[in-house]
């Protein structure tokens, strides 16, 4: 899902960054955040609704309409659209509201 | 508790002009941006500019952006970018709360504010519409251009808005195909040429259609449009499907500045500029003194209208912190004519009606 | 209908043609902007003044067919993408476009491509003579076609062989 040429932009991508979604090994880039390195894979589902249990996916993309909250290192509710990925990460779906530990 | 002469609240193009105004004057500048890069969303727009040379019409955004923080970069000494900073909290002694890397939680007490916040994109009420692979036509734009990452292979654009139309280009330069551009308005919203440069790429724009349903499990999967009447009343019968893994809603977008309206400036829902805006004076001035906005937060416009607002607040603010420039009458007439310029067309007509409806 | 399709009708697209003597001079711009928007880098990137928006910079822009040389400064300049070039000198069978294009891969000169209207339908062949993407285009290419002259008024745009 990554696009490779461009007419007007060149993608400088960083450093191989490894992390894990629901504990599948999976690959992303220094300086993106972690529902682009997600989307890249494929992963459109990234969390379920509170009480209808509904597939929630990536929708602002400016950390404003919490669509994308994830769990990230246990902490629910990581907006996933704007924070970086970082090495090691371990990113899981989120049901529901999250639960703050 | 940080003190600072100036404070302004949004790196985008509003914000970031504002501040070079400002530091151009003599004044100390604090920047607050939430997201983790300066810029706002000029980083994602790759094709030129409207607007004038005082615009920087004809150059692309994402390069805007250089030419703006370059300028940051010769005020050094008067403007500090703070990242990862959002302004949480706006209280009646000018005391800004931030909460900076989501676990430091401090206070800013500022002189002068400008609120520079943006806006964000409205959402679509439509059965599904919740499914993933639904997405805002400007996340579409940052999830491609700043990430370079393909939203999806098929691409259905709700909204011919120049956002809209915009995004649809940029979608095919990507490589990616856009099966139709659809508006429930009877007319096409964008700037014509926009429009022209997708119709000529043999992408139907479907005006008074809009979406019927979308159909999907986990994801998107296809969507149902159908035409409308005069009154926006689906035409039984009218209806289309097309198999699509992605849809972009781009049907507007609603001005932020609820940390305006915390602080109790004046705010007036003006539909001509597409939401609660705050009530404010021609030089951008709110009702409450020392506290200003530009951009979107107060309207939604141009960029090319966010910079010259960004640098008619900047110069006004700094001012009134005792930094007026030699000629200050001069360029506050300057940034008023721009902005009269750019709105001064049928396509302003709009933006002046509201401008009236919300001027102190 | 141009407002709702963003197609421009033919009689629209003739009025910003100048005649055809003129276009047999030699090359000429092609200012298609329709409506009034905040917007004049097409008046500023003119080297000789050709292209006039004046005060407001809301109004329509006018080129002067006389003044103007084709040169084709404007062309990767106009946000719009709204120019071209036309030049009806070198053969009596086909005029030459120069039209702008923003996208990969771009073809090479000598290769035949699919000549599109102003719908994106495809109408006829056409030659390309030359692609021009030096940095003064801030990556706008602008792809010079040879044309039969009998798409004067309907040729905007090409894709190439699939």
């Amino acid at each position: 899902m990554r696009i490779t040429q461009h007419p007007i932009l060149t993608f400088d991508r960083g450093k191989e960054i490894h992390f894990t979604f629901n504990g599948q090994p999976m690959k992303g880039y220094e300086g993106e955040t972690i529902a682009a390195a997600l989307h890249a894979a494929g992963v459109k589902e990234l969390a379920k609704s509170p009480e209808k249990h509904r597939p929630r996916g990536f929708y602002c993309a400016i950390g404003n309409c919490a669509s994308c909250q994830m769990v990230v290192d246990g902490e629910p509710n990581v907006r996933t659209c704007i924070t970086l990925l970082k090495e090691g990460m371990q990113v899981e779906t989120q049901e529901g509201k999250g639960r703050i530990k | 508790m940080k003190e600072v002469e100036l404070l302004v609240i949004g790196s985008g193009p509003a914000g970031l002009c504002a501040a070079i105004s400002a530091a151009s004057s003599g004044a100390n500048v604090l920047i607050l941006e939430r997201s983790f890069r300066p810029g706002g969303q000029l980083i994602k727009q790759t094709h030129m500019f409207f607007g004038s040379e005082s615009q920087y019409a004809s150059h692309r955004g994402v390069d805007i952006a250089g030419i703006l923080l370059k300028k940051i970069e010769e005020y050094g000494d008067r403007i500090e970018i703070m990242l990862n900073a959002t302004a949480v909290g706006f209280y009646e002694d000018n005391v800004v709360t931030v909460l900076k890397d989501e676990t430091k939680y401090f206070k800013v007490k500022a002189r002068s504010v400008i609120c520079a916040t943006g806006a964000y994109e409205k959402f679509l009420a439509f059965p599904n519409n919740d499914l993933p692979g639904i997405y805002g036509a400007g996340a579409v734009q940052t999830l491609m251009n700043v990430y370079g990452v393909r939203p999806g292979d098929r691409v259905l654009m709700v909204g011919a808005g120049n956002i809209g139309v915009i995004v649809s280009y940029q979608l095919m330069q990507a490589g990616i195909e856009v099966v139709a551009v659809l508006d429930a308005a009877p007319r096409i919203g964008a700037y014509l040429v926009h429009a022209s440069k997708l119709a000529r790429m043999g992408v139907p724009i479907l005006t008074s259609h809009t979406v019927k349903e979308a159909i999907g499990t986990d994801c998107l999967e296809a969507a149902i449009v159908c035409e409308v009447d005069d009154r926006f009343r689906p035409i039984p019968g009218t209806e289309k499907r097309y198999d699509v893994d992605v849809m972009c809603i781009s049907v507007g977008l609603s001005p932020l500045n609820e940390l305006l309206a915390m602080r109790g400036v004046a705010m007036k829902y003006v539909p001509q500029l597409s939401g609660t805006v705050p009530m404010r004076t021609e030089s951008c001035e709110t009702n409450i003194p020392g506290i200003f906005v530009a951009g979107d937060a107060s309207g939604i416009e141009e960029a090319s209208s966010a910079m010259a607002e960004g640098y008619l607040a900047g110069l006004c603010a700094a001012a009134k912190l005792g930094y007026e420039p030699a000629d200050f009458a001069q360029r506050r007439q300057e940034y008023l004519d721009q902005l009269a310029n750019l709105r001064s067309g049928p396509v302003g007509d709009r933006i002046r009606a509201g401008m009236k409806i919300s001027q102190l | 209908m141009f407002e709702k399709t963003g197609i421009a009708s033919r009689e629209m697209v003739m009025e910003k043609f100048p005649p055809v003597e003129r276009i047999n001079k030699g090359p000429v711009a092609v200012v298609e902007c329709y409506q009034k928007i905040p917007c004049n880098p097409c008046q500023t990137a003119c080297p000789v003044g050709a292209i006039k928006i004046g005060e407001d910079i809301n109004n329509i822009p006018v080129r002067d067919e006389n003044l103007c040389g084709g040169c084709g400064v404007c062309v990767a300049r106009c946000p719009g993408l709204a120019i071209m070039i036309v030049d009806g000198s070198k053969s009596a069978e086909t005029v030459e476009f120069r039209i702008p294009y923003e996208f990969l891969p771009l073809p090479e000169a000598g290769e035949t491509v699919i000549g599109l209207d102003r719908a994106g339908q495809p109408i006829c062949k056409a030659l390309v003579r030359r692609v021009m993407n030096p940095p003064s285009f801030d990556r706008t290419p602008v792809v010079t076609l040879e044309v039969d002259r009998k798409y004067l008024y309907d040729f905007r745009n090409f894709r190439r062989e699939a």
